[in-house]
């Protein structure tokens, strides 16, 4: 089991100010072409030391089993420990920011040139690798896994209620989250 | 009317912001049911192409909710289907992170992590299908999402690459075959 201080950020002695969070939040969203998750350990504890890797582990861990993007839920717990309320939202902004102004930059162009036979060329070749961005994505983390019987037909199970049946996401988790975690409580028994 | 659009973005993203289990990837399945099929906000393809572009800024997926609110209702659509999509799932993380220190090694917290991992894989690879069938309409295309696909899956390099070489090869395509 753990001590209690785990997840507490390493000492410093000075304090950590909301410019300095916001500053390392902008940095991990702005970096964070296609893997925002690597460049938040490099950022938060390679480089301000705000965390060690044991700490930054455990952090991921809780900002995995939460919904929400990770990094996001990362950004809300590292604003929390340091300013609590504000800081979160500060940390959040910070990430966030950066990435919507460079987007909004795309979307206007898009809207003011999309039309153009030659511009929507290039959109579908970025779209249809877009699409196998993220099956690939999905593949890379199966190979990952060494799934269970549960893990397999838990997947299986969501896979056909969203691909097939377009069920509420809602209703997906509800139905899913209770049966995996028996299952998983089951598998563990000998 | 724009207020009742905006209603209508609040409510839709912010009921589907707690089943973002792993990120904003999983709920992709809910949102094209959501905005082209149930409200009929996008087509098929205009949603493909906002993934798309999406996926070429940096920073997290979440941000494709940003840039469909931007589309329906400008900046206001913006803040409203981020702060949508965000809210509710920050509000709970906000609340664990204060009990954090009471389930860091717990042993259920880990029993957690193991069941919950299919979830989000599962929906992310419907995503990926349900995006393959919004863009590949043609023999390119199709090579396009199985050529990056494998690219990402078997390579530790940036996928940025892939998304470059896939607008060069569209642009090309048309610049000298069927334009």
């Amino acid at each position: 089991m753990s001590d209690a201080t785990q997840t507490d950020p390493v000492p410093i002695d000075q304090p950590v100010s909301y410019g300095s969070i916001f500053l390392a939040f902008s940095k991990i969203g702005l970096c964070g072409f296609g893997g925002v998750a690597a460049w938040a350990h490099r950022v938060l504890v390679d480089e301000r030391g705000w965390y060690t890797d044991k700490q930054y582990a455990d952090l991921l861990s809780i900002g995995s089993v939460l919904p929400g993007p990770n990094v996001c839920n990362i950004s809300i717990m590292v604003g929390e420990q340091f300013h609590g309320a504000l800081g979160s939202a500060t940390a959040l902004t910070g990430l966030l920011a950066g990435p919507l102004l460079i987007l909004l930059g795309l979307a206007m162009l898009y809207e003011l040139y999309g039309n153009l036979p030659l511009v929507q060329a290039v959109i579908g070749g970025v779209t249809a690798a877009a699409a196998g961005l993220v099956i690939g994505t999905a593949i890379k983390l199966a190979r990952r896994l060494r799934p269970s019987f549960g893990n397999l037909l838990v997947g299986l199970l969501a896979f056909g209620g969203a691909a097939i049946l377009h069920l509420h996401i809602l209703l997906i988790v509800a139905l899913m989250v209770p049966l995996s975690l028996a299952l998983a409580i089951r598998e563990r028994r000998p | 009317m724009k207020s009742g659009l905006l209603a209508q973005l609040a409510v839709t993203f912010a009921t589907m912001s707690l089943g973002a289990i792993g990120g904003a990837n999983a709920v992709l399945p809910e949102m094209h049911r959501q905005v082209v099929s149930v409200h009929g906000w996008l087509d098929d393809k205009t949603f493909a192409n906002l993934f798309a572009i999406a996926q070429a800024a940096p920073g997290p997926n979440v941000i494709f909710v940003s840039l469909i609110g931007w589309h329906l209702a400008g900046a206001a659509g913006l803040a409203v289907a981020t702060i949508a999509i965000c809210l509710p799932s920050s509000l709970l993380t906000f609340g664990v992170s204060r009990i954090r220190r009471r389930l860091v090694g717990a042993r259920w917290m880990k029993l957690l992590q193991v069941a919950l991992m299919p979830i989000p894989l599962a929906l992310m690879a419907a995503s990926g299908l349900i995006m393959a069938q919004a863009s590949d309409h043609t023999v390119l295309a199709s090579l396009l999402t199985a050529g990056t696909a494998l690219f990402v899956a078997f390579t530790q390099r940036n996928p940025l690459w892939a998304l470059s070489v896939g607008g060069l090869l569209g642009g090309l395509d048309f610049l000298l075959i069927s334009g």
